[in-house]
């Protein structure tokens, strides 16, 4: 767990609330929504970070929660936050259910300086998402792409089903460009016909097929629940990589999110 | 409270999961038992365990495995608070409480800081004042069982009264230092002292 990196980046900065104005509102899937949200003191984020979102009601009653930022730092101005609506949840069911363009929110952010990826770190990268948990990993795509960087990367994208898979389109599109992105998808609960893809959880067989060509210096980043995630790096470690080229981050109901 | 903002429609979900009193500003209360990391889980054999207290002391000690069990243990419930927001209530361990470990050694007068370091290469700072008296344990055991790796196991600081990161898992020992210096994550953004009640989750949040 060395902190080569990005220390110098992960600059002592202080982290003020601030009042962002939603100007985009997208639905991802029937339970992820994204939120664009114009932030006036933006200061460029690295992909994998998060800002913190708080709520505040009229008898001065807070809730607050971490969410990753979707975007790349080449958006200038604003974040998005891919966001999936908890049944359970106090501050998702809100942003889902309440939030409409032009409405405000306070946030603080960017925060976070393990769990980053930016293009001058180079690779092989290895990306491991299950459900939301691709968000961060979107941003180190979206980064990757937006500044022409040709590490040779994978994603290995854990879903339930075809239409749970969050920023599909865009994966394909990344997929086809031929700039050394490679998209592979495994849906867990139920395939269309003719599928391709995996069609089972994350296992070791599929792990070493996914991360084989590139070898023990890969840089991993893995997200998503914590038994997938554990079993992930856990599967990573037993194919030889270094435990220090493996990061992780928990998304799911609770923790991560 | 900040300020005048109100997030329009906002009225909150408001479980009563817990006394108010024990809910630091901003969390809530969790019956789940988290797990975050920033890498793959240590998984190191009890017979190449052991912990160290090194340092600003006049002999450095460890115990192997064998040695830290036969410690007097104590068992603890406590309140613990991450700085993802979640607080969980009256969690039981067992363990050896810091100053059990540190009558062994004979600390320096200027040892006014400790770094824990841990298998992964995991580090956090605090200030020793902060860990003795009671208020920090090696735990070892979790509602009665075993600590399981993903939560830390074998043996994991539990410092309840700072954010849970200061908690570190797989801990292997402590160093005592003279001046305070940044561990882990108090190098990357997060607040260098962790105390929940002052909310102070990231760098430049209230520290008195």
């Amino acid at each position: 767990m060395a902190i080569e990196l990005i220390k110098e980046e992960a600059v002592a900065r202080l982290l003020e609330w601030q009042i962002s104005t939603v100007v985009k509102v997208r639905q991802e899937t029937s339970s992820v929504k994204t939120f664009t949200l114009a932030v006036p003191h933006w200061t460029p984020h690295q992909a994998g970070q998060h800002y913190d979102v708080r709520l505040t009601a009229p008898d001065s009653y807070q809730a607050q929660r971490s969410y990753s930022i979707g975007s790349s730092p080449e958006q200038r101005g604003e974040i998005e936050l891919t966001v999936e609506r908890l049944e359970e949840g106090e501050v998702s069911t809100y942003l889902h259910d309440i939030l409409i363009v032009g409405d405000q929110v306070e946030l603080r952010g960017p925060i976070g300086g393990y769990f980053v990826w930016e293009a001058s770190l180079g690779g092989p990268l290895l990306l491991v998402a299950g459900g939301s948990g691709i968000v961060p990993l979107m941003a180190m795509m979206r980064h990757r792409q937006a500044t022409g960087s040709k590490v040779p990367t994978r994603l290995l994208y854990s879903s339930h089903n075809l239409e749970d898979i969050i920023y599909r389109k865009e994966l394909e599109r990344l997929h086809k460009e031929h700039t050394g992105l490679e998209v592979f998808h495994t849906l867990t609960r139920g395939q269309p016909e003719g599928w391709r893809g995996y069609a089972r959880r994350i296992d070791l067989q599929m792990l070493e097929e996914v991360a084989k060509p590139f070898g023990d210096r890969l840089k991993a980043y893995i997200c998503g629940p914590t038994a997938l995630v554990e079993g992930v790096a856990d599967g990573l470690v037993k194919l030889g990589i270094p435990a220090s080229q493996v990061r992780t981050e928990r998304f799911g109901p609770t923790g991560g999110t | 409270m900040s300020g005048t903002f109100l997030s329009r429609g906002f009225i909150g979900k408001r479980k009563l999961d817990g006394p108010p009193e024990r809910v630091p500003p901003g969390q809530y209360v969790t019956h789940d038992f988290p797990v975050l990391s920033a890498g793959p889980t240590p998984r190191i054999p009890l017979e190449r365990w052991s912990f160290e207290i090194n340092g600003l002391v006049r002999q450095p000690v460890h115990w192997s495995w064998a040695e830290f069990m036969r410690l007097p243990s104590q068992q603890f419930t406590v309140d613990i608070h991450c700085v993802t927001k979640w607080s969980k209530l009256d969690t039981q361990w067992e363990g050896v409480s810091v100053d059990t470990l540190l009558e062994s050694v004979e600390v320096d007068p200027n040892a006014h800081y400790v770094m824990a370091f841990c298998d992964g290469g995991y580090t956090t700072n605090m200030p020793l004042k902060e860990i003795v008296e009671g208020k920090a344990f090696v735990a070892y055991h979790f509602n009665g069982t075993p600590l399981p790796s993903e939560h830390g196991g074998p043996a994991r600081l539990v410092v309840p009264a700072l954010y849970f990161w200061k908690s570190a898992k797989w801990v292997r020992g402590l160093t005592l230092i003279e001046n305070d210096e940044p561990g882990f994550w108090e190098s990357l953004g997060y607040n260098n002292h962790g105390d929940p009640w002052k909310e102070e989750r990231y760098y430049g949040d209230r520290t008195d």
